[in-house]
């Protein structure tokens, strides 16, 4: 220990505290130098696989509202996991659009707080669903498991990876597609319940959500199929390359229906109500349904629908509410504590 | 307070003056940055009738969960007092070429975003990963268990006691140990009688640090567990499936069982050491 030692400390000080002056002054010049003037600004709360898709519409629909009104129109983006996004709007994050995973999410919205109305689905056409999409089986290349539809899942030494439904939105529609696919098989709800169990006893690990369960996939190399969103296996197939996965569409799948709607509280605050209906009706024009299709969601205009038959397969499809009678139902009886779900992975 | 010739006798208080400001002030912040936040915790969970709180807090898989985040922590927290103590005494003890940069490297787990740790450990550990593939080849797994589990939480508890033991090692002086051994003590007579009761309160505070930080990690747990309910799911991933299904109580009442647990076993940890030191003193 010499007297040198005690010094140092003291230097050290004066070093840490001048970087931290410098550090301020970039943050305070940052924050003073004047913003380049937006005459309109929307927030748009979207969930994870969203985020390229909208980052093409942003541009095209505030380019045509430019256009159209003159002013500048400055969209940003929020993503995160579906219910996560949710929350924050609950939470009291302004958002005037929300763009989320599933239709239960916007409900509890509304039900929580009530910044936007009971009826909101009914606001926009098909549901306020402006693109759909389906659950895909993505396999490894040259399907080695021989899988072609939903029973071939239950064969034993096959593993299958989906995310956790309790933590992901986008799991929920996995689990309700092979419900639907048992129930269209001829078996009853009890019949239906021992194929979703026998299903999940094949799953080795349930991460929390979508990306998650891509990475183990994808990454570590686990399992032999993976349940995922028709869009996320396409996007997984075109940026690992075809060479390394096959989808394989089953023979009956589920109508995934990721909503929109404006959250009435807020566009109400800011005054934004107008452009934030226009934004979204721009998903439903041929442009917004090209740009949608772009990015592997499934369009509802049948004409630009047939323009990309080479990429969405024909597949019978069921809705949510014809088959189980809508998400909070389904939430209730098959998601929540205590609920199917957790009857079916409690230890065996 | 007497006081006599300006200065307290009240015995605990010392010399300085100022006890009340200084109490008071203590208080105060303790009370704006961790008490009143954590109180909300209690206020939200009283959402729940007793019946509910009990059924959703002690349920079987809530139970399992708490096992894992609770004894996996314990073990995690041993194992990274144990590996802490040793890269402190390399760290402090011997120079080397590269010292400095080792040094640096003990805090990049504090610094790096929990998900980055978890999908690196995950890669590595992962039957197809560098350390996974020859383990599995044998027959162990260590992603996607329980032991997966331990591995993430020993990544982010071990910085915290090598930064408690390295300075107090820096002022352990080596006479003392040289003392020592010219009265006839023994290497390992010089380790347990006298380097180690010198490191004993900071060895027992980074323990306290790393378990309570891995009781409370979640971001690079989640990826390495695999999230099997009943068998690799963290009490943590409990919440977050509450708040999934907008269960705001259900998730605070998990939430305040896991604050009173840790509560008590950092309480346990820090009685355990004022303890030995009294024995020490006495």
């Amino acid at each position: 220990m010499t007297r040198n030692h005690d010094i140092r400390p003291a230097r050290h000080l004066r070093y840490i505290a001048s970087a931290a002056l410098i550090a301020a002054t970039i943050l305070a010049s940052s924050v003073i130098a004047p913003a380049k003037a937006a005459d309109v600004e929307l927030l748009n709360v979207s969930y994870d696989p969203t985020r390229e898709l909208y980052k093409d519409v942003n541009r095209a629909f505030a380019a045509k509202w430019q256009a159209e009104t003159g002013d500048t129109l400055t969209i940003r983006q929020s993503h995160g996991g579906s219910g996560k996004q949710a929350r924050s709007v609950i939470d009291g994050l302004e958002a005037d659009v929300v763009t989320l995973a599933l239709a239960y999410d916007i409900d509890a919205i509304a039900d929580n707080g009530g910044a936007l109305r009971q009826d909101w689905q009914t606001a926009l056409p098909d549901n306020s669903a402006p693109y759909t999409s389906t659950i895909v089986l993505l396999v490894r290349k040259g399907n080695p498991k021989g899988i072609k539809d939903w029973d071939d899942l239950l064969k034993p030494g096959v593993q299958v990876i989906t995310p956790n439904p309790k933590t992901s939105g986008g799991a929920r529609w996995n689990y309700l597609a092979a419900w639907g696919y048992a129930l269209d098989q001829g078996r009853d709800a009890a019949g239906a319940r021992d194929f979703v169990k026998a299903l999940f006893a094949n799953v080795p690990v349930l991460d929390s959500g979508a990306r998650g369960s891509t990475t183990t996939f994808v990454q570590r190399g686990i399992g032999d199929v993976l349940l995922a969103w028709e869009n996320e296996a396409l996007l997984a197939v075109n940026e690992l390359g075809p060479d390394a996965f096959d989808i394989v569409v089953p023979s009956l799948s589920i109508l995934a229906e990721p909503p929109v709607a404006v959250v009435d509280r807020f566009v109400d605050a800011h005054g934004t109500r107008k452009v934030a209906e226009a934004y979204l009706n721009f998903l439903y024009t041929v442009e917004g349904q090209e740009l949608a299709a772009k990015h592997f969601y499934r369009p509802r205009n049948a004409e630009v629908a047939a323009r990309h038959a080479a990429t969405f397969p024909e597949v019978k499809l069921f809705t949510i509410d014809a088959v189980f009678g809508g998400w909070r139902k389904v939430q209730a009886e098959h998601f929540n504590d205590g609920g199917i779900f957790d009857q079916i992975v409690a230890k065996k | 307070m007497r006081a006599i010739m300006g200065r307290s006798v009240r015995a605990g208080a010392g010399p300085l003056p100022g006890f009340g400001p200084a109490l008071g002030l203590t208080l105060t912040w303790l009370s704006l940055i961790v008490l009143i936040p954590l109180a909300a915790v209690f206020v939200r969970a009283s959402g729940l009738g007793a019946d509910e709180i009990l059924a959703k807090t002690f349920s079987d898989r809530a139970l399992a969960a708490y096992r894992l985040s609770f004894g996996g922590a314990l073990i995690a927290a041993a194992v990274s007092s144990l590996a802490g103590l040793l890269i402190a005494w390399v760290l402090v003890r011997y120079d080397f070429p590269g010292r400095r940069l080792a040094d640096a490297v003990v805090d990049l787990p504090f610094a790096l975003p929990t998900a980055v740790a978890g999908i690196a450990l995950t890669a590595l550990t992962a039957p197809n990963g560098l350390i996974g593939a020859p383990l599995a080849a044998v027959g162990i797994r260590i992603a996607f268990t329980p032991v997966g589990v331990i591995v993430a939480m020993v990544f982010i508890g071990l910085p915290f006691v090598v930064r408690t033991v390295q300075p107090v090692l820096e002022d352990l002086d080596r006479e003392v140990e040289e003392a020592a051994a010219s009265l006839g003590a023994g290497r390992r007579q010089i380790l347990w009688r006298v380097i180690l009761p010198a490191l004993a309160p900071g060895l027992s505070a980074g323990f306290a640090l790393a378990f309570a930080r891995a009781v409370g990690e979640y971001g690079s747990v989640i990826f390495i567990a695999g999230n099997m309910p009943g068998v690799s799911e963290i009490a943590p991933l409990l919440i977050v499936i509450s708040l999934e299904q907008y269960d705001y109580a259900g998730a605070s009442a998990i939430a305040a069982v896991m604050l009173i647990a840790s509560f008590i076993l950092l309480l346990i940890v820090n009685g355990l050491d004022a303890r030995r030191r009294r024995a020490m003193e006495g």
